[in-house]
């Protein structure tokens, strides 16, 4: 068990910790490293919530997918001369303002709500298989939303196909 | 106090052992498989190769080693220091915690009470896991050519990246229609449906492990997929910059990478840690295959060594003999007198000799294809692979679920029904694409693609 909150204690804190490095970072190559880390801090307290279909999902989709494209853009975009200019420097006040009221609503939110946080103990060996889990749940249950977001999906990548060529 | 330790370290003693294997070991190995494709390429070539460092050059990779680490550290003056320093350690640790997702030997050991698998996890994800690790890797790849701050770098990266990426959907199409099969993503219970089956997935699945085959070989950069590190031709790619130590990083990473996908075919196609035929009973007799080949070894060795010149290397055959003994003696143990630990010792046996075997297949490619130009691997990962890797699941669900008893929607074929029916289609349509695609190349330039 200790060593069960030891791993928590870690994940939460190098994902909280690369949170802050992400958007203080001026160099934008270093900040999207930074998010990489805070992601896979993430998936690690998924696997170590024995949510292990969840971690690989979010390392395969977020950081194998996603952040690789991130960087590519990062990358052909001229960096010199975003290093260069002052970013948001007017925004400041409003900016921590709208962060205090943010910050503000998310814990009345949960001191309000702080009864039902303390979920029923889960029965060891709830989440296995896990894989056989989510996937009755994706395609058995909710069959419908998941073709539903696949539609979605196949519309948003024929968009791009058919917005990146000029002639079909 | 000490039944406290025992408790907590118990479970934890298989894997620390293999994670202590592949931290330690694997460079020293993955030196010798360097040597071994030298080895290899000069075979193919009608060569010797390395000869001179030990006997038949087997200190070689120990020499080049001490080179790599007292070769001077060169960072270029612009590059960012921070992200060079670190982009190697990235593909290094992907490829070694890869590692922690296969399952090498069957069953479940006890070893103070606790029942272990020879892996560092049996997770219920396992080959999602490899694949998910493996395939953070990119990020040292691209960070290491943004960082060098040096055209051809960038330019080798992003050219490397988006090849991995294409073909990361081919692999993980192939490695759907093993896991159809399997109908589990853990390293153990699909070996174990293999046993259970009597026959490994490559013959039930040949199209899909051959396009795990070449996408394999596309994702760990290796010739005739070799773009991203073209040197003759491009450069060096992302790694342009790097010298030395850092250079044997990549180095080790690419080598670590091909054992983890080695590993995975041979866990998904191969059967695993399974001897050849293992439910032939007349067959038996090759459970002494592998003390037999060390023997082998060992009287080769020791027949050579007093044809060698060369003191210091008589004194090398001579301990590369024993160990071989050794090794052979160990493997006997299960034929003689430790009956039950067989599976283990012969299960470690198979799997790395089959994954020994698949690295051969990746030398052999090497020296046999010339290299693709950079938009016909492309058009080959997007324009052949990806469909007809979808149309092989697709028509592998199909043939499965007729594989059924009636009863259950099926019309109760049997396995090689099946096998001909999804094998049989997928290459029709791999046909078709293949004169399509062949149609289009000889159409006049000008003319609507």
């Amino acid at each position: 068990m200790t060593l069960n909150l030891v791993f928590f204690y870690f994940f939460s804190a190098l994902a909280v910790v690369s949170a802050i490095l992400m958007i203080t970072r001026r160099n934008v190559v270093h900040s999207a490293i930074f998010l990489v880390t805070a992601l896979l801090a993430t998936a690690g307290i998924y696997l170590q919530l024995r949510a292990e279909l969840l971690f690989a999902v979010q390392i395969i989709l977020y950081v194998g997918g996603i952040m690789v494209l991130f960087l590519f853009v990062i990358m052909l975009v001229n960096l010199d001369v975003a290093v260069r200019q002052a970013a948001f420097s007017r925004q400041t006040w409003l900016a921590i303002l709208l962060a205090a009221a943010m910050t503000g609503q998310v814990a009345l939110a949960v001191w309000t709500g702080r009864a039902s946080v303390t979920l029923p103990p889960v029965q060891a060996g709830a989440l296995d298989p896990n894989t056989e889990i989510v996937g009755l749940a994706l395609f058995r249950n909710h069959m419908l939303p998941f073709e539903i977001a696949s539609i979605l999906l196949l519309v948003a990548m024929i968009g791009a196909v058919v917005m990146s060529k000029k002639k079909i | 106090m000490t039944d406290w330790l025992i408790q907590f370290f118990a479970p934890h003693v298989v894997p620390l052992i293999i994670v202590l294997f592949v931290v330690l070991v694997l460079p020293l190995l993955v030196g010798y498989v360097v040597l071994l494709e030298r080895k290899v390429m000069a075979d193919m070539q009608a060569r010797l190769g390395p000869m001179r460092v030990g006997p038949h050059g087997l200190l070689q990779p120990i020499a080049d080693a001490v080179k790599l680490l007292i070769k001077e550290d060169i960072i270029p003056e612009n590059a960012d220091r921070f992200l060079f320093w670190i982009a190697p350690l990235i593909s290094v640790t992907a490829a070694m915690v890869a590692f922690s997702g296969l399952t090498f030997a069957p069953g479940k050991y006890e070893l103070f009470g606790h029942l272990n698998t020879i892996a560092v996890a049996d997770l219920n994800i396992g080959l999602l896991f490899v694949v998910a690790v493996s395939s953070m890797g990119i990020f040292g790849i691209v960070l290491g050519g943004w960082a060098s701050n040096s055209h051809y770098s960038l330019l080798g990266a992003l050219r490397s990246s988006a090849q991995m990426v294409s073909y990361e959907t081919a692999a993980g199409m192939a490695l759907i229609s093993g896991l159809l099969l399997a109908g589990s993503l853990s390293t153990r219970a699909i070996v174990e449906r293999q046993a259970a089956e009597g026959v490994w997935f490559i013959f039930l699945a040949p199209v899909g492990f051959f396009i795990y085959l070449v996408a394999g070989i596309a994702e760990t950069n290796r010739a005739p997929f070799d773009l991203p590190e073209a040197e003759s031709e491009l450069v060096a790619g992302y790694m342009t910059e790097f010298s030395g130590f850092r250079w044997s990083l990549y180095f080790l990473a690419e080598y670590a990478n091909m054992i983890v996908v080695s590993g995975i075919a041979t866990t998904l196609f191969l059967g695993g840690w399974l001897r050849p035929f293992a439910g032939a009973a007349e067959l038996n007799f090759l459970d002494f295959a592998p003390p037999v080949i060390f023997l082998g070894v060992a009287g080769y060795c020791l027949w050579r060594v007093p044809r060698l010149f060369e003191p210091v290397h008589k004194v090398v055959m001579t301990l590369f003999a024993g160990l071989c003994l050794l090794l052979a003696l160990v493997l006997a143990l299960p034929v003689t007198v430790l009956p039950s630990w067989k599976p283990v010792l012969h299960g470690v046996f198979w799997f790395v000799a089959k994954v020994v075997a698949y690295l051969y297949a990746f030398m052999w490619f090497r020296f046999t294809f010339p290299r693709y130009r950079f938009d016909q691997l492309m058009r080959l990962g997007w324009q052949f692979m990806i469909p007809v890797s979808i149309v092989h699941v697709m028509l592998l669900a199909l043939a499965l679920v007729l594989q059924r008893d009636p009863g259950q929607g099926g019309l109760g074929w049997p396995w090689w029904h099946g096998m001909l029916v999804s094998t049989g289609g997928t290459l029709l349509v791999a046909a078709w694409l293949a004169a399509l695609s062949e149609r289009r190349q000889a159409a006049p330039a000008g003319s609507p693609a």
